[in-house]
């Protein structure tokens, strides 16, 4: 089984680092992976995407132009990707920050309220872990056990208050997925 | 040691350091920055020097020094950069001194884009400044290899005292892969004694020059350097080869690209074509005797070296061989990478017409 996967937002959502967690996760299960980000000249508010590949066998090209799933955090991210995704994929759209449905009807379309479960939660920036949650909830990519493994890792010291706020995101994004 | 994710960049400099480089000297550019920036930070803790040059002309003048004196030494940057420094490396090219050189090709030609490229082929294959020269180019596909090549480069640069270039692209340099560093095989070196570290008791001052200002000298200096470099060419030619048996045709890829490719060979497989892959890993010397070896095999009926730039590589596997096949070129640039559903198109449409 292979996983290939594109991550897309704007830059801040935590494209990169969600991108780095579900490989890290991949990496602790004992499979090959890799992570390639876009680069350039990109800051706060630009977009920003990566691709990750999670394989039982070697990692052939880095690069993901025949994606099994899509991540989207934003609408420009929609709009670039939704043509990428293998059909029979599955695609993640951020309801809370994109305001059309998926034109496909080929793919497996889920609408997670990311940034609204992220506020309840009390913070935005933990958007991307609740699409994570969803994502893994569909295609066990990773597990959450292992997820939470490198998080605790991460998060050490007077960061580790934020351990709990992380797997509860997880845990709310796997919830929507019905 | 388990394996780690390490970004590409600072893999190339961790591994540098892991084999003994001690100074570091370079100037920022997309996309390479992460060595600098982790050299920066490795080096003093290892008893090194890391200095941020005023110029990439600067740093390569640096390296030039410090290479002279029996350090191990290394400079990175990408495409315009390594341009700038071409004259420092013909210089030390031709006094015959060992350093580490990295360049995380980005698009051209002139300042061109920061997305990853291999256009810098004939760049680092054939000279680069000017003088006839070598330098030995290895071409990384994966962190990890990269990690394993950048141990090897300074044991390569010290056996011949000779540059060594590690040519990735923007995806080697921004990439994140698991890596294991493992022990690379230390090679036997030969003591520097032609180092300039002082007269330590010795009546004759070491002297480490470029200037050959009398013709014969000169001529048998060139000389002394092709003997040199028809031994690397016996002794250090790399190369992967990969499903030949029973291809009707045969890729050329290095780097990131032979990755690509192999997903189109997959591709090609499921439709009942049979294709293969010559990667060469060290782009110079190239692997011309495992393409001629191919070319002679009746099963295959073509060649298609596929890169990141216009067609340079295409013109080594075009020598090779020899015009036993037709030798074809597809190719992305400008930042642009090719995807393994239009590499098997290319393949389709070649073997349709050399049928």
């Amino acid at each position: 089984m292979t996983h290939q996967i594109i991550m897309a937002g704007f830059g801040g959502q935590g494209v990169m680092s969600m991108g780095r967690i579900l490989a890290e996760a991949g990496l602790k299960e004992g499979k090959n992976v890799s992570w390639l980000p876009s680069y350039g000249p990109e800051m706060r508010g630009g977009t920003a995407n990566c691709s990750v590949i999670i394989s039982d066998e070697p990692v052939g090209a880095p690069t993901v132009t025949e994606a099994t799933a899509a991540i989207v955090m934003n609408r420009p991210s929609l709009d670039k990707f939704e043509k990428d995704v293998l059909p029979g994929g599955h695609l993640f759209i951020n309801s809370s920050l994109i305001d059309r449905k998926a034109t496909r009807e080929d793919i497996n379309v889920y609408y997670i309220p990311a940034n609204e479960i992220a506020d309840e939660l009390g913070t935005g920036k933990i958007a991307n872990m609740v699409m994570l949650g969803a994502y893994i909830k569909v295609t066990n990519a990773a597990k959450e056990e292992t997820i939470m493994e490198y998080i605790e890792e991460i998060f050490s010291g007077k960061k580790a208050e934020l351990i709990p706020l992380n797997k509860e995101a997880l845990k709310r994004g796997a919830d929507c997925i019905k | 040691m388990a394996k780690e994710l390490w970004k590409g960049n600072e893999a190339v400099a961790e591994a540098a350091i892991k084999a003994g480089c001690r100074f570091f000297f370079g100037y920022p550019i997309t996309p390479q920055n992460e060595i600098p920036e982790y050299m920066s930070l490795r080096l003093p803790q290892v008893g090194g020097c890391f200095l941020q040059a005023e110029s990439e002309v600067a740093a390569i003048n640096m390296v030039y020094g410090a290479a002279g004196a029996g350090a191990r030494v290394m400079t990175s940057s990408s495409s315009p950069g390594i341009s700038l420094k071409q004259e420092g490396i013909t210089y030390i090219a031709a006094a015959e001194l060992p350093c580490v050189i990295v360049n995380m090709v980005r698009g051209g030609p002139g300042l061109g884009g920061i997305q990853p490229a291999q256009s810098d082929y004939f760049q680092a294959t054939k000279g680069g400044g000017h003088g006839d020269y070598r330098i030995v180019v290895l071409a990384p596909d994966s962190i990890q290899e990269a990690a394993n090549l950048v141990q090897e480069a300074f044991d390569i640069a010290d056996q011949y005292r000779n540059p060594v270039m590690i040519l990735g692209d923007g995806m080697i340099g921004q990439m994140m892969e698991p890596v294991e560093f493992t022990e690379v095989k230390k090679r036997q070196l030969p003591e520097k004694t032609w180092a300039t570290t002082g007269l330590r008791g010795r009546k004759e001052h070491n002297v480490v020059n470029s200037l050959f200002i009398d013709p014969a000298v000169c001529e048998k200096h060139n000389q002394k350097l092709f003997a040199k470099y028809a031994e690397i060419e016996k002794n250090e030619i790399k190369v992967e080869e990969y499903n030949l048996e029973g291809a009707e045709i045969v890729f050329a890829a290095y780097g990131t690209v032979a990755r690509i490719v192999k997903n189109a060979i997959k591709a090609l497989e499921n439709e009942g074509i049979k294709a293969g892959l010559i990667r060469p890993i060290t782009l110079w010397p190239f692997p011309k005797a495992n393409f001629y070896k191919a070319a002679e095999m009746p099963n295959v009926k073509a060649f298609l070296s596929v890169e990141m730039s216009m067609g340079q590589m295409v013109e080594d596997v075009e020598i090779s061989v020899k015009g036993k096949k037709p030798v074809y070129f597809y190719g992305r640039t400008g930042g642009m990478v090719p995807t393994p559903k239009a590499i098997v198109e290319e393949a389709k449409k070649i073997l349709g017409g050399a049928k």
